[in-house]
Order: structure tokens, then C-alpha cells, then sequence
């Protein structure tokens, strides 16, 4: 396949010009072209933001719901039917702030999902509020002392809670972003990618540049199964690595452990309500 | 002490702490004495405790069906200090109080209920012979004894329940059951023995009611809710939506469903979104807090015109309000949640077989309409027993409403009355795309104003069908009448006795003067509404709320305006005297009856 097989010729990209989403879009075409994903068995799930409008250009199901809820869905669409590649797109702000309490609970459940969440430390379609990973002393109209709050690290949680993939990813590489989302599909289990974006518009501070100079990869050495170094290259500041941090390939996921489908693999719409059952439980109560 | 003797109906009230296990007593009871050949009807009350409190349990045994809730207490068995005083305002010279001498004595003594009770106190060793078993948490068992030997139930029927019900906690705990229930029995005798403290209570069993089907509301609507096909459930736990949530997901199993216990609300309502746009009948269950969280994914259900179903069991607010009391205080929030203007259909059963068949049909609406069916609840309802002789599993019919897409399927294409066929991902080659932002109609957002009123148009199109569709309401009583009492959801059995009895008294002279007209459908209404209405001279509501919901959402929708209304909202609900007392006056006639032991909780207006 070719990454325009997943184009949309009509899509009205709303995005600005220069907008590191372009990029991972870019990106994500090629990943889903290189692994042969049909679009039919696709569904994109999103939030609300400028990410959250990822799934509207490119080829695919979409299911674009609430601000901070897509976690939800997408985990019971794959619940629902077990055959289709689930991708949750959404922003900083979305995921980790309104929707901070799935992102925790996700991890917990571990569904086979691949959760891509574009990180450009800002609020981007509401114009440039602090987010929850927007560094120290940035100044916005309503923080208007500057941020004094400690950044979220979702890598770090991601990792303490045992997520079963956790990787960073510059959206500027898109060599390695492709190298990096391939990896996060092909996983089994609930798989976060955290990209570094430039908001070319509102983040005036960690432009394209500031994310080259302050970032590097892991070194190939690095070893993903490694829960405790794991965690403690999350935690690095100053200098931010990039790449596969963690890996837990022996989790069950969340569609396993569900006992519907322990005998029979048919997706939920596929069944039919059984009236004897019906009738002997009704029975059961003379 | 009088001979006490009571015939055709008793109502029994056991009450005690939580954790006595007087839940215990109400299911064993509530078989043994279905299975002997009685009606039967039970309805707890409780408090937001998991120790200590004062709950209590009605247990009304009949020779003819019952199915609502009364103050009588004919006999009540106080399990604790506290019970006595906790009923007091329902306890009348009529009452037989038993309990063990230590609770009597204490009740005695208090100030606060010893002057004015004036009922018959008997005293049974029941803490001492619960200690002489093996510990006083056998008391539930020896008073449910008591009661049976006293109901002339037998004892193999007893004993089997018993079985069924202890078996699995091991032989030892089985034996002190067994030996609890014989206790019982033994002192159940002495009652019916006693030359001062006679009991006797005489009921005619029928043999068809053994073969009837004993359920609550919840596993009603349960029931419903699987034959509809419900394949995925997700909710948080919430008084009193629990029971129906911890229904489904012990019948996930057979019924091959997904139950999730969501980390909140929600999640709960957007996780359902996600199975029903994959094609899976879901639904989620809750309460008032906790569906005040969800209005904003029922907004997305709207605008995606995803199919959901809403079980909301009601209790008072605001907020937290009484955790385990009842109310229907909920009608509008379910009636205006969610943002912006789209259609939604509310269900509210009255009695068990409703609660089944709207229930089943809430699946089929909402995916036939792609829109959001609530089934209006409450914790009366839900937690209320009695036998019924079937319910109509033959008239369950599922539609299957699904299309396998062609490459160029769109979601949102305009139809003539509003409803797209629906398809969902992975089932054939067209993409399925659904956003919480207005959309085109292939799905994909849009800003376009002039799409954006056609789509809105192409939503509230389907409403003319689904009103098309409404429910009709049932009417009680002749259809010749002049006076016409209006309900709605769980206050059907309460009206329903209570016009049975003034016209059973022969206080309403011209019977067919007064009929009911009990609401299913709450929204949209069913256009004979009007009619019934229009017709009548004076119309009378009863509601569980203090602004009259159902009386405002009438006038909005028929224009009609109901003058009185009888409205309670202590977090009880209504017994059949009140509604009785109440109904007297709307029609006219005084109250002359002679069991005015009545404590206004509510509103008049
Ligand atoms: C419940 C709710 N609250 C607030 C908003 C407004 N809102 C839309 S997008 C957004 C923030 C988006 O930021 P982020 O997730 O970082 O995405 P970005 O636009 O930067 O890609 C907010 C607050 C909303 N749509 N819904
Ligand atoms: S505002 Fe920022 S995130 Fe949004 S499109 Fe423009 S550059 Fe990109």
C-alpha cells in the first residue's frame, strides 16, 4: 500500500501552515501504508482539539467524540469487536488533563489500543492555554504569573502503572515516528505514544528547534524491558529522551480477559439474543 | 390481651439494624410464601448504612394480589431497640408488636414513643434462643420461622428454602440455620396456642399462584434488558441502579455480554458510545449524581445519533440527597440533559411486566430512532417484589437495524424522515464516521451554516415518527368517567388500590365517575393524552416530587394545565391510605374511614 491510499482528496485540513500535526499525519499514512492496514477495519477514535481533528483527514472509521473521553470508546470499540485496529488521536490537554482519570484507568485495563497523543505543552484550538505538560514560567493569558505548577509526565505515570508500551516521539522525525508507531500498532496492548509537536501558532517557547536541541534517542542498547531504568529515563528533564521506553509483552489485554470471548471470537452485533436462555431464566424465578 | 385474628391481607413489617439480616428474612419469606400459595409483596426501606440504622421490610401476604405499599402494620417484628420508635407513626392499637423482651421493655420506657403507643406487645425469648444456637445473627432466621409456622406455611417448604439459601456457607452454619427455623416454628405455635397472646392468621391459598413468577423491578427491567439484546453494559455503582447493574453482569455469561464497572460516570456513558458505534446494544445504568455526569455524552449520543440506552433510577437530590430513598425528581433532568435540541424517548414502568416489555423495547427504539432511550426508575420500584403470572416473552421481536456499507455510504445522508440507515466499522467496505461536532454527511466536521440547519432539521425530523410510535397510556376504570387520576412510572399499584378500595367500600357511589390514567411513556406523550384529558372535568396528578415534573411537561406538550396535584417528597413513597385519603377529597366525598393515622409528608397543593 501507499501512504495515499489512506488520503482524503476533499478534507478541509483546518490546521495552521507549519502545525507539527502536519507532520505525524504524514507520518501516520505511512505507517498504516507500510503495515498493509485496511482503512474498513480502521476506526480513529478522538478527542477534541486540534489533534482531535487528525481522523478527519485521513482514510478511515472515525469515531471524533468528547474533549478528554476518547480513551472510552476506543476501548469499547475494540471491546465491541476485537477485529478492528483501534487509534486514539488526541491532544495533551485532552488526554492528560480532562481526560487524566481514563488515561490512568486505560493503562489499567490495557486494552489492544494505540493511543497517540500529540504533545505541544499548549492548548492549541482554544488559543493557547497552559496544558497539563506545559513547562515552568510559561506565560499565557490566563496564566498570567506564569506556570508554576510541576509538568505532568505521562511517561513516567504511563510506566509506574505498567502500561504495556510507552515510547516518545518527535513529530519533526518522521523517519523514526514511522519506526515508533509501527512498533506502538504492532504491540499487543494499550500502547502510548507521546509526540513532541511544535504549535507553530502558540507555543512560542518549544518551537521545532527548542524539541532538536533538547531532545535525543535512547541508545540502542537501552533495554525496553527494563521497568526500573524505564522509569528513570521518564523522569529525565533538561534533555528529553525519545524512542521505546518501555515494553511489557506479556500482559493480557482487556478484550482477553473478557469471557464473551473465550469460546467464540464473533464480534458483539453479530450475536443473537438465545430465547430459550431468555425463557429458562425467566423460569427460574417460579 | 385480645385474641389477635387477621384474614385475606396482613402486612408484616420486620425492622431492625442493617447487617441483622432482615433482607435475609424478606427472600425467604417472600418464596416460602408464593410457594405455599399467597400473593405476595415486599418493598424495603433503608438507611445509607451498612451497620446499624433502622431499616425496615413490608411484607404484604394475600388471598388476592397485591402489588403496592400501605402504613398498615399488622404485625410488627422489632429486631432492635430502635424499631419500635422508628415506625412508630404507622403503629396503630391494631398493631401486634412482637419482639424479644429487652427491645419491648426499651420501647416501653422511651419517652419519646411509650405515651399514645397504644398497641399489643408480645414477647418472644428471641435473643436468648438465637445465643442458645450459636449467636445472635440466627435471630433473622427464628423470626422468619415464627412467621411462616404463623402463615401456616409448611415446613419441607421452609426448610428447602433454607437449604438453598445456606447450603454454600457450609454444613455447620446450615445446621444452626436449620435449628434457628425450628425454633421458629416452635415459637410460632406458642403463639397460635397462647391463651393471652393468640395470633391467628387465616388466608386462602391458591395452588396457581405457586407456579407465578416472584421478581423486583430490577430483575424486570433486567429481563427486558437482555431480551432486547443488550450485548454491553458500563456503569458505575449508584443506589439504586446497582441491583440492575450487578443483574446484567451476573448474567453476562449466559447472555454473552459485556459488563464493565466504568471508573466513572463518564466513562461509563462514553464507553457505551463506543460498543454501540461498533454495533453492540448498550446501555448504562445510574442515578441522579451520576447521570448529572453523563448529560454531556448523552449531548454526543445526539448529535452522533449513536443508539443508548439509560437506566435511571431515581432517589432524591439535589446532589447526593437521601441515598436510599425514593423519588421522581428526575423526569427533567433526563427530559433536557445533554446540549443543544435533538430527539430522545423516556420510558417510566409502573409494574413489573412493563418494566420488561419498555425495557426490551428501549433497545429496539433506540437503534430503530439512533438516538438515546431512557428507562425512568426508582428505588421503589427497583426494589420492590411481588408474583405476577407471566411475562409476555412471546411478543419479544428484535429488529435488526444494521446495513452492511457499500464503499460510498454516508453516515448522516438526509433522508426523508431523518434516519440514516445506520452501519457500523468492519462491516462492509464504507467508512463509518461520526463526530461530536456538527458534520456533513459523510461525518466529517463542518462550519458550513447551511449544512448545519439541515442537519438539525434531518435530527428533529425523527420525531414525528417517534411520537408516531408513543406508547398509548393505560386507563383504569371506565372510559365514561368525569374525574381522571393521573400518575406515572411507580405510583401505578398505590393509585390502582387505592380507587380499588373506595370503590370496593362503597364510598364512590357512581364508580365509573373516577378513572386513572397511569403514563408509560413520559416523553414524547402519546397523543391520546390530550384527549384522555380534555374529557375529563378534574384531573388530579400524583407525583414523587415537589414541583409537579410530569404536571409541567403535560402543559408543554398538550398545552393543558393540571390545577391539582398530590405531591410527596420525603423520599417515601406513597401508600395506598394517603393516596386513598387524598383521592376522597379530589372526588368529593369525605373521609370517613377510620384509619386516619396519617402524617402528612408532603405538599398538598
Ligand atoms: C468539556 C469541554 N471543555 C472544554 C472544551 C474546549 N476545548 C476544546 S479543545 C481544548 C484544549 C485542547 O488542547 P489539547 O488537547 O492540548 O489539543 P491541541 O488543540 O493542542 O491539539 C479545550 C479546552 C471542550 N470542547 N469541551
Ligand atoms: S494552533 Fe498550533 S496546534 Fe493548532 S494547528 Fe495551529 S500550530 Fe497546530
Amino acid at each position: 500500500m501507499k501512504p495515499r491510499d489512506f488520503d482524503l482528496p476533499d478534507a478541509d485540513v483546518a490546521w495552521c501552515p507549519g502545525c507539527g500535526n502536519l507532520s505525524i499525519l504524514r507520518s501516520l499514512k505511512a505507517t498504516l501504508a507500510e503495515l498493509e492496514i485496511q482503512p474498513e477495519n480502521l476506526v480513529f477514535v478522538s478527542g477534541i482539539g486540534q489533534a482531535g481533528k487528525l481522523p478527519h483527514y485521513i482514510k478511515g472509521n472515525v469515531f471524533n467524540g468528547l474533549h478528554g473521553r476518547s480513551l472510552s470508546p476506543a476501548t469499547a470499540i475494540k471491546a465491541a469487536n476485537p477485529d478492528l485496529i483501534v487509534i486514539d488521536v488526541s491532544g495533551d490537554g485532552c488526554m492528560y488533563g480532562e481526560g487524566g482519570n481514563h488515561f490512568m484507568h486505560t493503562i489499567r485495563r490495557n486494552p489492544d489500543i494505540t493511543n497517540l497523543v500529540h504533545n505541544n505543552m499548549v492548548y492549541g484550538l482554544t488559543k493557547g492555554q497552559a496544558s497539563p505538560t506545559s513547562q515552568r514560567d510559561f506565560n499565557t493569558p490566563l496564566q498570567v504569573d506564569g506556570v508554576f505548577l510541576e509538568p505532568f509526565n505521562p511517561l513516567a505515570v504511563a510506566i509506574a502503572l505498567d502500561a504495556s508500551f510507552v515510547a516518545r516521539a518527535f513529530s519533526g522525525d518522521r523517519k523514526q515516528s514511522i519506526e515508533i508507531f509501527k512498533a506502538a500498532i504492532n504491540h499487543k496492548g494499550y500502547a502510548l505514544v507521546d509526540i513532541f509537536q511544535p504549535c507553530v501558532s502558540f507555543n512560542k517557547v518549544n518551537t521545532r528547534d527548542w524539541f532538536r536541541e533538547h531532545t535525543y534517542y535512547l541508545e540502542d542498547d537501552h533495554d525496553p524491558q527494563d521497568r526500573n531504568l524505564a522509569f528513570q529515563r521518564a523522569t529525565e528533564t533538561g534533555e528529553y529522551p525519545l524512542g521505546i521506553f518501555y515494553q511489557n509483552p506479556d500482559k493480557s489485554t482487556f478484550e482477553e480477559n473478557l469471557t464473551v470471548y473465550r469460546d467464540e471470537k464473533t464480534p458483539l452485533y453479530q450475536r443473537k439474543l438465545d430465547k430459550d436462555k431468555l425463557r429458562a431464566l425467566v423460569e427460574s424465578k417460579r | 390481651m385480645p385474641v389477635f385474628l387477621k384474614e385475606e391481607d396482613i402486612s408484616i413489617v420486620l425492622c431492625g439494624e442493617a447487617g441483622q439480616g432482615i433482607q435475609t428474612v424478606e427472600v425467604i419469606l417472600a418464596q416460602a410464601v408464593k410457594q405455599t400459595g399467597y400473593h405476595i409483596f415486599s418493598t424495603k426501606e433503608y438507611m445509607s448504612r451498612v451497620r446499624g440504622g433502622e431499616n425496615s421490610t413490608q411484607i404484604r401476604i394475600s388471598s388476592d394480589r397485591v402489588a403496592s405499599y400501605v402504613d398498615r402494620i399488622d404485625i410488627l417484628l422489632a429486631l432492635s431497640y430502635g424499631a419500635i420508635d422508628h415506625l412508630k407513626d404507622r403503629i396503630s392499637p391494631n398493631t401486634v408488636i412482637i419482639g424479644d423482651p429487652e427491645h419491648i421493655k426499651s420501647a416501653r420506657e422511651s419517652e419519646n414513643i411509650s405515651s399514645g403507643l397504644n398497641a399489643n406487645f408480645i414477647e418472644i425469648p428471641l435473643m436468648q434462643t438465637a445465643e442458645d444456637i450459636g449467636g445472635i445473627i440466627y435471630a433473622n432466621v427464628i423470626v422468619a420461622g415464627a412467621l411462616s409456622c404463623l402463615l401456616d406455611i409448611p415446613k419441607e417448604i421452609f426448610d428447602g428454602l433454607i437449604s438453598d439459601m445456606f447450603a454454600r456457607k457450609g454444613p455447620e452454619i446450615l445446621q444452626n440455620d436449620l435449628k434457628a427455623g425450628e425454633a421458629g416454628y416452635t415459637l410460632g405455635k406458642g403463639l397460635m396456642e397462647s391463651e393471652e397472646n393468640q395470633v391467628r392468621l387465616s388466608l386462602e391459598a391458591h395452588s396457581t399462584v405457586r407456579d407465578e413468577l416472584l421478581l423486583s423491578g430490577t430483575d424486570a427491567a433486567g429481563m427486558g434488558c437482555l431480551a432486547g439484546g443488550c450485548r454491553f453494559m458500563s456503569s458505575y455503582p449508584m443506589t439504586p441502579s446497582t441491583p440492575l447493574q450487578a443483574f446484567l453482569a451476573g448474567n453476562a455469561h449466559d447472555f454473552e455480554l459485556v459488563y464493565e464497572q466504568a471508573e466513572d460516570e463518564i466513562a461509563a456513558i462514553n464507553m457505551a458510545l463506543g460498543a454501540s458505534y461498533a454495533g453492540a446494544r448498550s446501555m448504562v445504568a445510574t442515578s441522579g449524581s451520576g447521570f448529572a455526569l453523563m448529560e454531556e455524552g448523552v449531548g454526543l449520543a445526539g448529535m452522533t445519533e449513536t443508539p443508548v440506552v439509560i437506566y435511571l433510577g431515581q432517589r432524591p437530590g439535589p446532589a447526593v440527597g437521601l441515598p436510599t430513598r425514593t423519588s421522581q425528581e428526575d423526569l427533567n433532568l433526563a427530559l433536557y440533559s445533554g446540549t443543544g435540541e435533538f430527539p430522545r424517548i423516556i420510558f417510566a414502568p409502573g409494574k413489573l411486566e412493563d418494566a420488561f416489555t419498555l425495557s426490551q423495547q428501549a433497545f429496539n427504539l433506540a437503534d430503530k430512532y439512533q438516538i438515546p432511550v431512557f428507562i425512568l426508575s426508582d428505588q421503589y420500584f427497583a426494589d420492590c417484589y411481588y408474583n405476577i403470572p407471566s411475562l409476555p416473552l412471546e411478543e419479544v421481536g428484535n429488529e435488526d437495524y444494521l446495513i452492511k456499507t457499500t464503499p460510498d455510504y454516508r453516515r448522516y445522508l438526509i433522508t426523508h424522515d431523518g434516519v440514516t440507515p445506520r452501519g457500523i466499522p468492519g462491516y462492509g467496505e464504507g467508512m463509518v464516521i461520526v463526530d461530536s461536532d456538527e458534520h456533513d454527511e459523510e461525518g466529517h466536521i463542518t462550519e458550513n451554516l447551511e449544512i448545519r440547519t439541515h442537519m438539525v432539521d434531518k435530527r428533529l425530523k425523527k420525531m414525528d415518527h417517534i411520537r408516531k410510535d408513543a406508547l398509548a397510556p393505560e386507563l383504569v376504570g371506565s372510559d365514561d368517567y368525569a374525574n381522571l387520576v393521573l400518575g406515572w412510572g411507580s405510583t401505578y399499584w398505590p393509585i390502582r388500590e387505592a380507587l380499588e378500595n373506595i370503590n370496593k367500600k362503597g364510598l364512590n357511589p357512581d364508580s365509573r365517575k373516577t378513572s386513572f390514567l397511569h403514563l408509560k411513556q413520559v416523553y414524547p406523550l402519546h397523543s391520546s393524552v390530550t384527549d384522555y384529558l380534555e374529557k375529563a372535568e378534574d384531573v388530579i396528578i400524583l407525583e414523587n416530587n415537589a414541583q409537579g415534573q410530569m404536571a409541567n411537561i403535560i402543559q408543554l406538550e398538550t398545552g393543558l394545565e393540571i390545577q391539582e396535584k398530590f405531591l410527596k417528597y420525603n423520599g417515601m413513597p406513597f401508600s395506598v391510605e394517603e393516596v386513598e385519603k387524598r383521592l376522597l377529597q379530589f372526588m368529593g366525598i369525605e373521609d370517613s374511614g377510620p384509619d386516619g393515622h396519617d402524617k402528612p409528608s408532603g405538599e398538598v397543593l
